[in-house]
């Protein structure tokens, strides 16, 4: 059996998904976002090995709590980083019955046959994918991200061409991803889509600065504000968010 | 059948006592939503609008309006009194403690030190005549206990091993079953209790025989005198309520003749939110009752319920911050029969909440099953989201111990209503007795020899095996230390500070149990966790007494669901209990046990010193059976997880767990934060825990709230703490800081 590299655990995840989940943090990550809350979850191969006994047996605990339509999100970090553990975690999840959402910036995605392979036997056992599309513009996904958004948008389609339910989030940062002009667009590519479910705005928040404060990275994003309410219900209202 | 009694239904309590019966045969549930609920009338508005300016006026004065100097407190020591005489008329349901409103009557029984301190602390000076009276006339509960305690039992007291003990004021805890007055009048209650007086005993005339004649005829003479009080009111209560109005203001009361005789710390008022339920829906379909004037009829004895003070010395406001009496009051729950007893009623009494905004009394708890209707659930979690005021219990628990008909007689403990009472006893420090155990029966903050002279442990490390076997001693001795001190107070409380009001609420032949309780208890569990799991380092003083502890590695905490640190949790439960049942109890009474420690958590950690978990000498203690400060790494749910795996039918007093969360982690918006919550408590519940109190707001209220306490906003802001609610801005600052360091459950 495989293991993995876990940041942590959170046994109430309330806004991760459909009802209660129990969130499992993976570590790694290639993305480097800007406004990141969890720079402590970026670097590799370290954390705390699991094998997926031990995750599933932790998860089925706070099993009385997911009546609601609750269950477990893989999160993180990139849960992708680390596919074919995941899908073991998953598989052995669903035999238990448990909900399964991957919440993914989708940057591992590649679109070769190999890849594919693995990634639609992850989508098996995966019955929620929350995807983060950060920015529809490629050059301003790579100025926030470090890297291009082709892969990810092709995630997307390939999640519709495997009817796999998905919520699109995005986060909301004023002066780099609140015009109207990408809202829209993003709002366009949605449409292409026949599979997503739901829209989520997320305000940016500063919350996680401290963390990159105490890994010595400097944080380029010091002179942005949370968006204003004003902002929050446009963006939601062109990218028809609930 | 008596015309009052129209249109009700059943017999065995047409007969005998029996309010069980009466509601059961009578109730309708309800399972719809909140769209029927009304809204404040004017005249709510303008006497809570008087209310609230009384009470910006009394902490302007530093917590106190007024005092009585020349009244001793009694059933009728005072005339009627109002909110305001001029709005008397607006007052649906009339009475006061004295002759003004928020006005601290004077109770010596209790002590009378204790009272003139109270009057001196504000600025009030008693009548001195009173002094001459309750020393040299008339002994009062706190003389009497002092003349009989044991130098040990004085020596534990004051190193606060053992506190919170109620030496020196009411010991409260018992709820009159007040709802008796509406259903039957005085004249009938005082016939069956001339019933018992004529059955009581063969004429041999031994010890509890005698005692209890005395007793019955001071109900009886505390039955007249209610009667008379209400007669200052302009009403009869001879006989029972003929309608909504009558039924409110009847059991109010027999409430209020509770709290004009007793100064206990908790002043329940039981479950009686089904029982008036019954009244209004037989007024409304009669067309004598518009939902309007039914709300306004709960609107206006929640107003009472809010306004009930006593006078208390800062000792005591250091353990029970913020002016507390626990009104408690009680909604939902299920029949023995399986059908919920929601009714339209409970959703009036959380309404109160919406129509007069949040408020800690009366301390509001909902019997929590998820077989009550999904809609009451979900308003249920509305309202603790909107304003973090109520509690919720675990009826599926407790009806099983207590039947369908208990009541919550103080934060979190159950008692079967009119059948029972509670010798209340404060609460054993198992954190400083594990410091006893290592320091040979020394306390290491005063240097006094408390316990008996064990042999101290003096290694560098301490060894799992070798603590254990001290601390089970250590245990017996403060489990017996305990018992005893608390038989010696109960029975000096049933001498001289006899509850006849609420006992002549009770049936004759009482159950009694006696509640012990327990402090420091995360503490104890990650102690000997560390203990077992890391090295732990004793650092001693010049005296070779423990001055601190280094840890040396990681171990499991409390609060993680990790069976490692609680099954030590479980372990320290059922041992303490068991200690505690070896020994006679008074009056053959039923021990019990707790692990709530209300505001008190501040006070015990002052008088603890550094423990082997880490907690350093004098920092709080965790509160209740909640997880140690900074000790959940898991998230809330494993937090839970952890409490709800201590087993109630070894304390059946109560488990008392107090959880804050941000409203951003627990949803987007209050409609799915109440449905988020709802999972919560249904995941909680049904793996047998026992409590929880809920707080929905970030860290960063508190914080504003601490410095800018004058914003309107935060007036009536109240947090749920251990066991109770609280306006936050009545709390020390050194309990505000306490509370801003527990943890708040937020996302990552």
């Amino acid at each position: 059996m495989t293991s993995a590299f876990i940041h942590s655990f959170e046994s109430f995840g309330a806004v991760d998904g459909p009802g209660v989940r129990f969130v499992v943090f993976f570590q790694g990550c290639t993305l480097r976002c800007r406004y990141c809350h969890n720079p402590d979850t970026w670097k590799r191969n370290c954390g705390t090995e699991y094998d997926v006994d031990a995750i599933v047996k932790k998860a089925l605990r706070f099993k009385p709590y997911w009546s609601n339509g609750g269950g477990v999100t893989a999160s993180g970090g990139e849960a992708l980083l680390q596919i074919d553990f995941l899908t073991e975690l998953f598989c052995a999840l669903k035999k238990e019955g448990v909900h399964t959402c991957l919440d993914t910036s989708a940057g591992p995605y590649r679109d070769t046959p190999e890849y594919k392979e693995k990634f639609d036997k992850l989508m098996q056992y995966t019955d929620l994918v929350m995807l983060d599309i950060k920015h529809i513009d490629s050059e301003k996904h790579k100025d926030l991200t470090g890297i291009p958004n082709d892969n990810i948008l092709k995630c997307a389609k390939r999640l519709d061409e495997l009817k796999v339910p998905v919520w699109i989030r995005h986060v909301l940062v004023p002066t780099v991803t609140d015009f109207d002009e990408d809202l829209k667009s993003l709002r366009a590519f949605i449409d292409t889509l026949s599979n997503v479910e739901k829209v989520e705005v997320l305000p940016y928040h500063s919350l996680g600065v401290h963390k990159w404060e105490s890994l010595n990275i400097p944080y380029t994003l010091n002179d942005v504000k949370a968006p204003v309410q004003s902002r929050v219900d446009n963006a939601r209202a062109i990218l028809g968010a609930n | 059948m008596k015309t009052q009694w129209r249109g009700f239904r059943g017999s065995h309590w047409l007969d005998d006592i029996n309010v069980r019966d009466f509601i059961q045969n009578n109730y309708t549930p309800y399972d719809g939503d909140e769209s029927f609920l009304a809204g404040p009338t004017e005249a709510t508005d303008t006497l809570w609008g008087k209310l609230q300016q009384l009470q910006k006026q009394e902490r302007a004065q530093g917590g106190v309006l007024d005092m009585e100097t020349e009244v001793v407190s009694g059933l009728t020591a005072y005339g009627p009194g109002y909110i305001d005489d001029s709005l008397k008329s607006l007052e649906k349901v009339v009475g006061l403690q004295t002759d003004k409103p928020l006005k601290r009557a004077f109770m010596p029984y209790g002590g009378i030190k204790m009272a003139e301190e109270a009057c001196t602390t504000y600025g009030y000076t008693p009548n001195p005549a009173f002094h001459k009276i309750f020393t040299e006339y008339h002994k009062t509960h706190n003389q009497a206990v002092y003349d009989a305690y044991t130098p040990e039992m004085r020596l534990a007291r004051k190193n606060k091993i053992i506190t919170g003990l109620p030496d020196t004021y009411g010991r409260g805890r018992i709820v009159g079953d007040y709802r008796r007055v509406a259903l039957y009048g005085i004249d009938f209650l005082i016939a069956k209790k001339k019933e018992d007086y004529a059955n009581c005993g063969c004429g041999v005339m031994t010890d509890d025989i005698i005692r209890q004649r005395e007793e019955i005829t001071e109900q009886i003479r505390a039955l007249m005198g209610m009667k008379a009080m209400a007669k200052a009111y302009g009403f009869d209560i001879s006989e029972p309520a003929t309608n909504a109005r009558e039924a409110v203001q009847w059991l109010y009361f027999g409430y209020l003749a509770a709290i004009k005789t007793q100064n206990g710390a908790a002043m329940s008022v039981g479950r009686v939110s089904t029982f008036l339920d019954i009244y209004i829906q037989r007024d409304i379909a009669e067309g004598a009752l518009t939902e309007t004037e039914a709300q306004e009829l709960i609107d206006h004895l929640v107003m009472k319920f809010r306004m009930v003070k006593f006078a208390r010395i800062p000792s005591y406001n250091q353990l029970f911050s913020g002016d507390p009496v626990w009104a408690t009051l009680e909604v939902a729950g299920l029949g023995m029969d399986g059908r919920h007893m929601v009714t339209k009623n409970d959703f009036r009494f959380l309404h109160t909440l919406e129509n007069m905004g949040p408020s800690p009394e009366p301390n509001l708890t909902v019997l929590y099953s998820k077989h009550l209707p999904d809609a009451f659930r979900k308003y249920a979690a509305k309202i603790s989201v909107t304003t973090s005021s109520i509690q919720y219990e675990n009826d599926d628990v407790m009806r099983v111990e207590w039947g369908d008909d208990y009541s919550i007689c103080c934060c979190v403990s159950a008692t079967e209503t009119g059948k029972e009472m509670q010798f209340f006893g404060a609460r054993a420090n198992l954190a400083k007795t594990l410091l006893y155990c290592i320091n040979g029966g020394v306390d290491c903050k005063t240097g006094m020899q408390v316990g008996p002279k064990w042999r101290p442990i003096t290694s560098e490390f301490l060894d799992y095996k070798e603590v254990m076997a001290n601390y089970d001693i250590a245990l017996d001795w403060i489990a017996g230390l305990y018992v005893n001190v608390l038989n010696l107070i109960q029975y000096m409380h049933d001498r001289y500070f006899y509850e006849a009001a609420e006992m002549a609420l009770i049936d004759t032949d009482v159950r009694r149990t006696f509640a012990t309780g327990i402090a420091g208890f995360s503490h104890v569990v990650d102690s000997l966790s560390a203990i077992k799991y890391a090295k732990v380092k004793v650092i001693r003083d010049e005296n070779g007494l423990t001055k601190d502890f280094e840890v040396e590695g990681d171990f499991p905490r409390y609060g993680n669901d990790d069976e490692r640190a609680d099954e030590i949790a479980v372990w320290l439960l059922k041992t303490f209990m068991n200690k505690l049942k070896k020994h006679h109890t008074y009056r053959n009474s039923e021990p019990t046990t707790s692990i709530l420690t209300i505001t008190s958590n501040v006070v015990y950690g002052k008088a603890t010193g550094a423990l082997p978990d880490g907690r350093k000498a004098g920092e709080p203690l965790s509160p209740g059976a909640n997880p140690s400060y900074g000790a959940e790494q898991n998230g809330l749910l494993a937090s839970l997880n952890s409490v709800a795996k201590l087993p109630y039918e070894y304390a059946l007093d109560g488990i008392s767990n107090t959880q804050t969360i941000s409203p951003d982690a627990l949803g987007h918006d209050d409609d799915s934060r109440a449905s988020q919550l709802v999972s919560v408590m249904d995941g909680y519940f049904a793996q047998g825990a026992h409590h929880l109190n809920v707080n929905v707001f970030g860290t960063e209220k508190l914080i504003d709230a601490m410095e800018h306490p004058e914003k309107p906003e935060y007036a009536n802001f109240t947090i749920r703490v251990s066991g109770y609610a609280v306006k936050f801005i009545d709390l020390t600052r050194e309990q505000q800081m306490d509370v801003i360091s527990r943890t708040c459950h937020k996302s990552m």
